[in-house]
């Protein structure tokens, strides 16, 4: 058995255990900024040791490592840095710079690296949780604020129902197919034998309980109460790294062992994707909170992703792997920019706080302009590549419905990103300049910033990179 | 002919480049240069055209093309820019140049009023002359349907050029329109004789002409004789822009603009393109008689109409204007019967004299500071006496009083339809010689209304003022020309020389006999057009010297016949209730349902809806995790069952 192929989880596993001795025998009244300094240096060396961590499977089957869970631990450990890396003057600035915040958050990102080298229902199932109940409780983490309580509270109930149908689909799969490992699931399903209801029915019942993790439609409900509740620099994460992690899950999943059965889950992921899209697009209008606009804009973007994985091929795992890999990137800045929005000491949240801001602030203001514009998807920013490849690939696949629906809620999501950049810079400023934005906020808009504008000269080793993790997935 | 070409060259192409030089740099080099300017080159246009026809007389070759450059080379259509040096081009450059360069001259004189610079005007009257002459230097359809366009286009600039009086730019419109409308046919004309010769060059069709005589077009099951179908669609072509009877509506509304523009445009030049057009396309119109029978009945009808207009305007302008609607008609009579000799002979003088007769109106016109109301004039013979004595030139000329130039070349097509003989000749002869007494009764109503008889209005009398030199001189040349004209080239355009002046530039079918038999019209039936002027001219003494109580009682006697010749037969009208008013009502009726309801109404349709299925979705978040939980599982349970239904 070939241990050496976890060493990226076992190495993060560790300095966590250790930070968090760390931070519980400092003494200093403030060990948070050294112990997020120490969170980022165990991101950096487990995302060396991801990339020449050897391919193969090992732990009884549990356990894989290939071209694809490289890519999805490399996006999840930059998404989780960026997020880190903005909880540092926003936590100490809302006085909730505890050392515990960098240590959740390595947790849960260890959970969505076990998620993305998933080999079995069950390293799927404990990743899973792993990943969650260390964002529940970052949800919380701010406890003296009733909304932040309110949202971990809603998150963890919600979130133990969808784990429960995911369980539940796990055993009737188990029980149906005797075997919990995707290669033997693969060969019970490619066997010739007919198909079982129960198996089909277990399919749906992950499903969904990934779903719930993508918050995809009709399983979105949780987002917007946690979004707009949680402390933002957790909503900077949860909207990053743990909804790449779910897709890679959902993408092994519906690829590997149940890769036989395309043709029906195919149906179900389309149905989602055009209700997802549908109702990202549309509830966002209404928002006047752009933390909770996010919420939609991102149930939205998950809807454009799971494009990819309707049109079942190659080049629709690739647009998907593409549109996270902009998506995170965007996120993160866009974030960036919602955490300076300070006046006085207080955040502020609401969408007419950015009221000439073009005047007050124009830096800032052209940054969230081009995080806008990306996301609405106009050339040449990020945005615009992963949407064509996703959009491409569901017409190669005929699925002109699907094509024609994300054209449609692209054009009504238009709308919504333009009006901010609309306020920003037509609306007359109501009150005064935002506060003196933090460097690290400056530093992650500028450098998610620059990358979203030139993303058109790393295109080609994305897609390369996308293109070599579908080919594995598909194997 | 090198010297031909070249000077023939220099004549179309130095207007070209006055336009330019006034147009594009008239605001830099300022009013008075831009005026030298064009009036510099139009003298050199003139000169060269007068020495171009000279030359190329005495060398008496046929049609020469001088190339200019190629234009359109693709598959088997070629057209190219090309001037085509024969009688017909040549004298029709040499008149429209010379017309051009007086009137020029007389709009120095008579736009030293205007507020506004001037180049703008210069610049257009440059342009349109260079238009008309690629129009008629034409070596094939193409080029020829370029000038075509582009005298509308100027036309259109010139008739507006007062931007800032709203009945000057309707009329504008009015005039685009219209024309557009005869352009249309005039295009299909066009591209089916390419269909049927495959080229648009004149030497080419003409050469092959015999080839196709017995060709057909079939339609809906009837076949068409090719050459009737293309002889009448370049005369509806024709009859657009020489304004014939129901494409004439636009001329008298073109009278808004500057008087100047009224001579050139109006009544010396553009309006005899169609004209000019049948001359050119002789060869071809020759084999199609019932088109040629058309051109005689619309000509002879236009000619009687116009004139009976013409007899209760109160407008100066107006009344000349439909004059010139009657005197094409005489033209396309003419041409109708394969007389086209004769019709160049009388485009040519009516230039002399209808250019004369409008600078005359303009200096009337700019006497009594821009009044055209003729029933608020009268005696100005006195204060105005030059312009008086070229007016009355040009009433003779265009009464046809002998010897004056009308006379001859109108007395001449008269003779022509009679000796055509047949119901058509009758038809023809019986409207032209009566409207031989009209001309001569409205023309000799307006001598008497404006400078004779006691002043109706004396404050207009007493400030009125003789022009100065600028306007006069060129009254003066043309004057010489309307008194002269006639008796100088009748020789050349009908009469002996005819066969070497013309040189085989004008075709004449081998059975086609008008112009040999002209001289054998019996002596009372040449004599009875001449008697009519004579008489109209003493009606029209005693209606308006003698008894200028008849006329009024006459109006009141046959009011009913009085308006419907006051208003011009009611054509105004009646294009209104059958083609402007429908095409209103369904613009508005594409305009509100069509546009507002239907196309505006699906994209709003779409944002209320958007915004609807947004409320609605934000209001399901109630925030009570309850829904939330039971969400999920509705969602899940429609899963399950697609699933399973579609499994």
């Amino acid at each position: 058995m070939n241990w050496t192929l976890a060493l990226p989880e076992i190495v993060l596993s560790c300095s966590g255990l250790f930070i968090l001795l760390f931070g519980v025998l400092q003494k200093r009244s403030e060990p948070s900024f050294a112990c997020t300094m120490l969170t980022l240096v165990a991101f950096l060396v487990t995302g060396i040791l991801v990339v020449v961590a050897p391919d193969g499977a090992g732990y009884h089957g549990q356990f894989v490592n290939d071209g694809f869970s490289r890519f999805m631990k490399i996006l999840s450990l930059g998404a989780a840095g960026l997020a880190a890396i903005l909880s540092l003057d926003y936590n100490r600035q809302e006085k909730t710079a505890r050392f515990e915040f960098p240590v959740l958050l390595l947790f849960s990102t260890l959970g969505t690296l076990v998620m993305a080298s998933s080999a079995n229902l069950m390293t799927l199932y404990v990743g899973l949780e792993l990943q969650s109940l260390a964002i529940y409780i970052l949800c919380a983490f701010a406890r003296d604020e009733l909304t932040s309580a309110e949202a971990g509270l809603k998150y963890f109930v919600l979130g133990s129902l969808a784990s429960g149908l995911l369980l539940y689909g796990i055993s009737l799969v188990y029980g149906f197919a005797g075997t919990m490992e995707y290669a033997g699931l693969r060969q019970v399903l490619t066997g010739g034998a007919p198909l079982a209801a129960g198996l089909v029915i277990g399919l749906v019942f992950v499903i969904v309980g990934l779903a719930f993790k993508l918050s995809m439609a009709p399983f979105h409900m949780w987002t917007p109460d946690v979004y707009q509740g949680s402390p933002t620099s957790v909503t900077a994460f949860l909207a990053g790294a743990p909804k790449a992690a779910a897709f890679a899950l959902l993408l092994r999943v519906l690829a590997q062992p149940f890769g036989h059965l395309a043709g029906q889950w195919q149906l179900l992921i389309e149905i989602v994707a055009i209700a997802t899209m549908f109702l990202g697009s549309l509830a966002a209008i209404g928002q006047r909170d752009i933390k909770r606009l996010m919420a939609y804009s991102s149930i939205g973007h998950m809807g454009y992703a799971a494009m990819g994985i309707a049109s079942a091929t190659d080049a629709g795992i690739r647009g998907t792997l593409v549109y996270l890999a902009t998506y995170l990137i965007m996120n993160a800045g866009t974030f960036g920019c919602i955490l300076a929005m300070r006046r006085r000491g207080r955040a502020l949240t609401r969408i007419e706080d950015l009221a000439g801001l073009g005047r007050t602030d124009p830096t800032l203001a052209v940054l969230m302009a081009v995080f806008m514009f990306s996301m609405a998807g106009v050339p040449p920013l990020a945005g615009f590549f992963g949407k064509l490849m996703v959009f491409a690939a569901a017409v190669q696949a005929g699925l002109w419905v699907l094509a024609a629906v994300g054209v449609v809620t692209s054009v009504i999501g238009l709308f919504y990103y333009w009006r901010i950049v609309k306020v920003m810079f037509l609306d007359a400023p109501v009150a005064g300049a935002f506060d003196h934005r933090a460097p690290s906020l400056s530093f992650v808009s500028a450098v998610t910033g620059v990358a979203t504008v030139l993303f058109l000269l790393v295109l080609g080793p994305v897609t390369g990179a996308a293109q070599a993790a579908a080919a594995a997935l598909f194997g | 002919m090198i010297t031909v070409a070249s000077l023939f060259s220099v004549a179309v192409f130095a207007p070209l480049l006055g336009a330019l030089v006034t147009g594009l740099l008239g605001r830099v080099i300022g009013d008075p240069i831009s005026r030298i300017v064009s009036v510099g080159l139009m003298v050199v246009s003139a000169g060269c055209a007068v020495a171009a026809l000279w030359f190329g007389l005495a060398a008496s070759a046929q049609a020469v093309a001088v190339p200019v450059s190629t234009w359109v080379q693709a598959g088997g259509f070629h057209a190219a820019w090309t001037l085509r040096f024969d009688t017909l081009s040549a004298s029709m450059v040499t008149m429209v140049s010379c017309v051009s360069m007086l009137i020029h001259l007389y709009s120095v004189g008579y736009m030293s009023h205007e507020k506004n610079p001037v180049h703008r005007f210069f610049a257009y009257l440059s342009l349109f002359t260079f238009a008309m002459l690629m129009l008629v230097t034409s070596d094939n359809l193409i080029q020829l349907f370029f000038g075509w366009e582009g005298v509308g286009l100027a036309s259109y600039l010139l008739i507006g050029y007062w931007y800032d009086r709203p009945s000057a730019v309707a009329a504008a419109i009015k005039a685009f329109i219209v024309n557009r409308i005869a352009d249309l046919f005039f295009m299909v004309g066009i591209a089916l004789l390419f269909l049927l010769f495959g080229t648009v060059s004149y030497d080419n069709i003409f050469a092959t002409v015999p080839e196709h005589v017995g060709a057909s077009y079939r339609l809906f099951g009837t076949s068409f004789p090719a050459f009737e179908v293309i002889g009448v669609l370049l005369f509806i072509g024709a009859m657009g822009k020489s304004a014939q009877l129901f494409f004439h509506t636009w001329l008298p509304d073109a009278m808004e603009g500057p008087t100047p523009v009224s001579a050139l445009i109006h009544a010396a030049t553009m309006v005899t393109a169609g004209v000019f057009l049948l001359a050119r396309m002789s060869p071809l119109m020759e084999f199609a008689p019932v088109a040629k029978g058309l051109v005689v009945v619309i000509g002879a009808s236009t000619c009687f109409f116009a004139a009976t207009v013409g007899l209760v305007q109160p407008d100066i302008k107006r009344t000349i204007a439909y004059s010139t609607c009657s005197q094409l008609g005489y033209m396309f009579v003419a041409a109708g019967f394969g007389f086209y000799q004769g019709a160049m002979f009388h485009l040519t003088t009516h230039a002399f004299f209808k250019a004369l007769l409008f600078l005359s109106a303009g200096s009337v016109i700019h006497a009594l500071h821009d009044e055209q109301d003729m029933f608020r004039m009268g005696g100005l013979a006195r204060k105005l006496p030059v312009t008086c004595a070229v007016m009355w030139i040009g009433s003779l000329a265009l009464g046809a009083i002998p010897p004056f130039a009308g006379w001859w070349s109108k007395d001449a097509i008269i003779d022509g339809a009679w000796m055509a003989g047949g119901g058509l000749g009758g038809f023809a002869w019986t409207l032209c010689t009566a409207v031989a007494f009209l001309t001569a009764l409205y023309s000799w109503r307006l001598l008497f209304l404006v400078f004779h008889g006691r002043p109706r209005v004396p404050e207009l009398h007493d400030h009125a003022h003789e022009s100065g030199p600028v306007i006069l001189l060129p009254l003066l040349v043309l004057a010489v020309g309307a008194a002269f004209g006639g008796w100088l080239l009748r020789p050349w355009y009908i009469g002996e020389h005819q066969a070497a002046f013309w040189n085989g530039s004008i075709f004449n079918a081998p059975d086609n006999h008008v112009l040999a038999t002209l001289e054998h019209t019996q002596g009372l039936i040449a004599l009875v057009p001449t008697i009519l002027s004579f008489l109209g001219v003493a009606v029209a003494f005693v209606c308006y010297m003698l008894k200028p109580e008849i006329p009024a009682q006459l109006a009141r006697s046959m009011r009913p016949l009085y308006l419907f010749l006051l208003n011009k037969w009611y054509f105004d009208e009646l294009y209104d209730r059958l083609f402007v008013r429908p095409y209103r009502a369904l613009a508005r009726l594409l305009w509100h349902v069509g546009d507002e309801t239907v196309i505006d109404g699906v994209p709003r349709g779409l944002a209320r809806l958007t915004v609807g299925g947004s409320s609605g979705i934000v209001r399901i978040q109630t925030g009570s995790i309850a829904v939330y939980a039971f969400t999920m599982l509705i969602g899940l349970v429609v899963l399950l069952s697609t699933f399973l239904l579609v499994r």
